[in-house]
């Protein structure tokens, strides 16, 4: 009896992605375990320890073998006890090499899992005789899953990367609040009597647990991947704890539906393709995120430099008007004078567009509208200038600068801040008219 | 006319967009003792930093005996605050002072004798001698400030920058480090201070900068050191440069 | 390969049977790891060794998708620039997002393998002919298949990192130490910072085809932490990590004859770690246990031979035989009995079961002790605020610490209140009558 819902049965829009239920199975225990290690994973993240999703999925190996020797089966039990107890040894070894022995945190984690990796390996070649692949752990085989024995209607490692997704669930429900105070304030966490060091070696023992469960299905290499790299993403797109642990987990379910699509277009490795999905989704949202994006932060940097230069312009024009107002610049002067090139053109442009200047055969003039803009900006500038030379004694001829690069930041509060401060009288160190 | 050892014209210097010290403009003579002082947040780290090319300036220039830094480093001595560094290190007191002589060393020479013999020598200036072969770690505040100090001498500079060297150390110490920098203004050296104790301003220093966020008063201590001085240094509301500085961050991020 | 490698290679190496070389080559592998590792362990960058190893192999599997064979030197420099660009990404990512460092090299480390991972399974399709011992041997390394030719690449790499290291010993012992002075001297930190994670880089992608990926990131660290635990000098600390971890490679390839030889040597270098975790002078475990254990005896020894002369106090200059059970009344012992009997042995006190009594060179010692003490008191009583950092300070430390002019107040102040303890020897009775025998003359040795 399958469990699973047969949505290649919809009428999706896939066309040449069509998917088969077996692919949708895998395309379910991707997820699965995408999910579980996203909830996980998170926190990691947060507290900087992202690296012991990696230690822990490599130190784990001896506990597997031993929990496989003393079992004498690959049964999940006594495989989850096996990397339980890995997991807490690990956790303090690495405190204690640490806190004790002064070895940098970083050389301890390395120490630690590496030599018990090696001490795995060592175990799995000399006691264990075929069944244990290790390059399998690492690699995973999502193709088999499909060809594994089922536990209730679905697929052994679908049941038990779901079992483990339902512990980390409960686990982050029953204790949020624990786990947000001990991931930002360790330190005030454990005044208020809530023990940081055993929500560290809780969440420890959570990863390793994790990692287990998946190794079946997607291997080691997926787990890391998987506990990193949607949450990484999540922390680029939003600020807030919640929100990125769900959007978290809905990275990884994407990750593992487009890596299966792709792994199947291109007939390669599916474990492999769902990381580089994820991947590509991290890079996606270090371009793009609307808060913290590269490209984001270049928009708003031309958008600046292109109100800057109105403001600019804006600006020169009114001095011109005040100096003698029949006086005008030419449309050439104007955009020599803001610097030529390309950004100046399309500043003019912009600006006529929006009615703040006026063509007048080839000179340029100011709109009753940009006058009131230009008189603003005049008017933050000067009174900049006034704050500078009575509040911060700094001598006539320096001012002009500073007020030059400041005058853009003033809006309307600053400016009114700033007029209950000085004392003008209407005028600004240079003798000239503020305006209102 | 005494010679202008360090000049800052216009400066500015930001983090993240966001400026931290507005438009310094001061100048300091040849041969003095200078205290820097502000309160906390002031910039007075980011003084001597941006000085010493180690922060990007927004504007502005800092000239040393009046040219750029970039060519006057074998004139400029540099005294880190304590916790910059990381005292597991495996050096030795020795070793860390022979750094101060790295510099004139240049690429591809290692210490010699005569290296080592400078290093020593300031080894015993500054009081610590017997401690050469000690690593770092096992010193007491103090006595580790006093390794810093040796270094700087052994860089044989013109003009240094103390980073806070009389915080968190034992009497003994502030008074040996006084003394040594008394000295050096003795053979013409200029010496630039971060202090935050203002009780012994006026007993340490000839010249004093007075900053926060923006220079309010450089200049000798008996004229600039007054209480109106300290009252604008301290106790102002500066709100509005808060303001202007949180606006650039956001609109220029 | 150039036309002198074989010959190279036949002068030193292909006199050496299979065995024979892969010692060699393993403790060629495991000396540079260490002196290259001690670099990364002391910045903190432990960690980049492992995403380097595993960064690697989609430079690996790209090389051999473009040159269709496997050519070492082609394939180790497919994971170099491999290597290269990942740790390129992960300063792009540190520098441009809020991501951290240590989630920066967990996205880059796990992203590129998972794209090896894709590019492996291409080229294991039958018509690519990769087989998938490719995988197998880059996870666990085959020593096995070390050739004279491989030898020959991995000696020349260890020289030339060798080489470097010497010659710019102290710009890297410089800028590891203290960045910003080093920028303040002109040094270009960025550089010499590249070349350091460049040589990482060279070292891991040579070692991966000997020992594989998580070993290779086991070599660049554990010997070098080991060497921390022994010495207080870089230079040194170098040598060690090099020898340790040439020695790691060397014992680790004959122990674990009938064991994969990567892990052996880990599990050696291991070895060597814990060993010198608990026996390493100074930082060692067991020396600072035994170190902690003397100070408290020290001190439990100074906190008896104070108390007798406090409770002796009032009727010295005698030394008056003191009851033991007014010493146990006095303050908390831990075996008083013990104490006793070392006190005995070092000539510090005559005692028996019921009484104990100060000796002339113990009450010398307990009155050094107790004006030390009681100065180091008055001093935090009167000038409590000046240095805090000082108030654990061991007491007989005190004279050295506080200026001449301050102790000497200190003790005025102190012999105002009757607390100063005197210090001038007592001088022993003459052992036969002065003046009385006419064969020896008076002697003046007071």
């Amino acid at each position: 009896m399958n469990l699973l819902p047969n949505i290649a049965a919809l009428p999706l829009p896939i066309g040449a992605f069509s998917l088969s239920p077996s692919d949708w199975t895998i395309i379910w225990t991707g997820a699965a375990t995408n999910v579980a290690c996203a909830l996980v994973g998170c926190f990691l993240v947060l507290r900087r320890m992202s690296m012991m999703g990696d230690a822990l999925s490599h130190a784990v190996l001896p506990g597997l073998v031993v929990a496989y020797l003393l079992s004498h089966s690959l049964d999940i039990i006594p495989l989850f006890f096996g990397a339980a107890a890995v997991g807490l040894l690990t956790t303090f070894l690495i405190q204690t090499l640490h806190q004790y022995a002064r070895v940098p945190s970083d050389a301890s984690m390395g120490v630690v899992f590496t030599s018990l990796f090696a001490l795995g390996v060592v175990l799995v070649k000399k006691f264990v005789s075929g069944h244990f692949d290790i390059a399998c752990v690492y690699e995973g085989s999502l193709e088999l899953v499909v060809l594994a024995d089922t536990v209730g209607g679905l697929p052994r490692p679908l049941f038990t990367t779901l079992i483990v997704l339902l512990i980390n669930g409960l686990v982050l429900i029953l204790l949020w609040k624990e786990l947000k105070l001990s991931s930002f304030d360790p330190a005030l966490a454990t005044t208020m009597g809530l023990s940081a060091t055993a929500m560290h070696y809780l969440l420890m023992t959570l990863v390793a647990v994790t990692a287990v469960a998946s190794f079946e299905a997607v291997g080691s290499i997926l787990v890391v991947a998987m506990l990193i790299v949607p949450a990484a993403t999540a922390h680029l797109l939003t600020d807030r704890l919640a929100i990125m642990v769900g959007i978290s987990a809905g990275i990884g379910i994407l990750a593992a539906v487009l890596g299966c699509i792709a792994a199947n277009y291109w007939d390669t490795n599916i474990a492999g393709m769902m990381t580089v999905a994820a991947g590509a989704l991290y890079g996606l949202a270090v371009f793009f995120s609307p808060r913290h994006g590269v490209c984001s932060a270049l928009v708003r940097n031309l958008q600046m430099s292109l109100r800057v230069l109105h403001e600019d312009l804006l600006a020169m024009l009114y001095r011109v008007e005040e100096f003698d107002d029949s006086k005008h610049l030419t449309v050439a002067e104007a955009r020599e004078a803001i610097g030529g090139g390309w950004l100046s053109r399309w500043s003019i442009a912009a600006l006529v567009r929006d009615n703040r200047i006026e063509t007048a055969g080839e000179q340029l003039l100011l709109t009753d509208l940009g006058r009131t803009d230009a008189r603003k900006l005049v008017r933050s500038h000067r009174l900049w200038e006034t704050y500078l030379v009575q509040h911060l004694g700094m001598p006539l001829d320096h001012v002009h600068e500073p007020a030059h690069r400041v005058e853009h930041f003033i809006d309307a509060r600053l400016q009114q801040e700033l007029e209950a401060e000085v004392d003008t009288e209407g005028q600004d160190p240079h003798g000239r008219q503020i305006p209102e | 006319m005494s010679t202008t050892a360090f000049e800052i014209h216009d400066m500015t210097v930001a983090y993240h967009r966001r400026p931290v010290l507005w438009d310094i403009d001061l100048q300091i003579p040849e041969g003095k003792l200078v205290g820097i002082v502000g309160p906390n947040g002031a910039g007075k780290t980011t003084l001597i930093k941006a000085a010493l090319g180690l922060v990007p300036l927004a504007s502005g220039k800092v000239e040393i005996y009046g040219k750029s830094y970039k060519d006057q480093r074998h004139l400029v001595g540099y005294v880190p605050q304590r916790e910059s560094v990381d005292w597991d290190f495996p050096v030795t007191v020795r070793d860390v002072v022979l750094m101060g002589t790295y510099g004139q060393l240049g690429w591809f020479r290692r210490p010699g004798k005569s290296q080592y013999a400078v290093a020593d020598r300031c080894l015993q200036e500054v009081g610590i001698q017997p401690l050469a072969n000690r690593q770092i770690r096992q010193l007491s505040g103090g006595q580790q400030q006093r390794v810093f100090l040796a270094r700087a001498l052994a860089q044989d500079a013109q003009l240094y920058f103390l980073d806070e060297p009389f915080s968190g150390v034992d009497a003994a110490t502030e008074a040996a480090i006084f003394e040594l920098l008394q000295s050096l203004r003795s053979t013409s050296k200029t010496v630039l201070v971060v202090h935050h104790d203002l009780q012994t301003v006026r007993d340490y220093f000839d010249y004093v900068i007075l900053l926060n966020m923006r220079l309010v008063a450089c200049g000798p201590v008996e004229t600039t050191f007054t209480n109106e001085n300290l009252q604008k240094t301290y106790g102002g509301r500066l709100t509005i440069l808060d303001e202007a500085a949180e606006a650039m961050r956001q609109h220029a991020k | 390969m150039t036309v002198d490698q074989p010959v190279i290679a036949a002068l030193f190496f292909d006199g050496l049977n299979l065995s024979q070389k892969v010692m060699f080559g393993t403790a060629l592998l495991g000396g540079i790891s260490g002196v290259v590792g001690s670099f990364a362990v002391l910045r903190g960058r432990s960690l980049v060794g492992d995403m380097l190893a595993h960064a690697a192999l989609p430079g690996v599997c790209l090389a051999f998708l473009i040159m269709g064979s496997r050519n070492m030197l082609g394939l180790s420099l497919g994971a170099l620039l491999s290597g290269l660009l990942a740790i390129g990404m992960v300063s792009l990512l540190v520098h441009w997002t809020r991501t951290k460092e240590d989630a920066a090299i967990g996205i880059v480390l796990s992203t590129f393998y998972g794209m090896g991972v894709v590019l492996l399974s291409i080229i294991q399709k039958p018509h690519i002919g990769g087989n998938k011992a490719g995988l197998d041997s880059y996870l666990f390394g085959e020593p096995g298949n070390m050739l004279s030719a491989d030898l020959v690449l991995l000696a020349v790499v260890a020289a030339v990192l060798l080489v470097i290291v010497f010659t710019f010993f102290k710009e890297f012992q410089l800028v590891s130490f203290d960045n910003d002075f080093a920028r303040s001297q002109g040094w270009p930190t960025l550089l010499l910072d590249l070349a350091l994670m460049a040589s990482l880089a060279v070292v891991t992608i040579v070692g991966l085809p000997i020992v594989g990926i998580i070993l290779m990131a086991a070599m660049i660290i554990i010997p070098a932490s080991t060497a921390r635990f022994w010495t207080n000098r870089l230079h040194i600390m170098l040598l060690l990590a090099g020898a340790f971890g040439a020695a790691a490679g060397v014992l680790g390839t004959k122990l674990g004859r009938g064991l994969p030889a990567g892990a052996a040597i880990v599990l050696t270098a291991t070895g060597f770690f814990v060993l010198s975790l608990l026996l390493a002078p100074g930082r060692g475990v067991v020396s600072r246990v035994l170190a902690e254990v003397q100070l408290r005896n020290r001190i439990a020894r100074e906190h008896l031979l104070r108390s007798l002369y406090e409770l002796s106090e009032s009727d010295l200059p005698k030394r008056i035989l003191l009851p033991i059970h007014k010493l146990r009344e006095y303050r908390h012992w831990r075996f008083l009995p013990k104490l006793l009997a070392g006190a005995v042995e070092s000539g510090h006190v005559e005692s028996d079961d019921e009484t104990v009594k100060l000796t002339p060179l113990g009450l010398q010692r307990a009155a050094e002790l107790t004006k030390a003490h009681r100065l180091w008191e008055m001093y935090l009583v009167q000038h409590a605020g000046i240095a805090a950092d000082h108030v654990d300070r061991d007491a007989d430390d005190v004279e050295h610490l506080l200026t001449a002019s301050l102790l000497l107040e200190l003790e005025h102040e102190l012999a105002a209140e009757g607390r100063l303890p005197d210090i001038t020897p007592e001088v022993p009775d003459s052992p036969h009558e002065l003046g009385t025998d006419p064969k020896n003359t008076p002697s003046s040795d007071f």
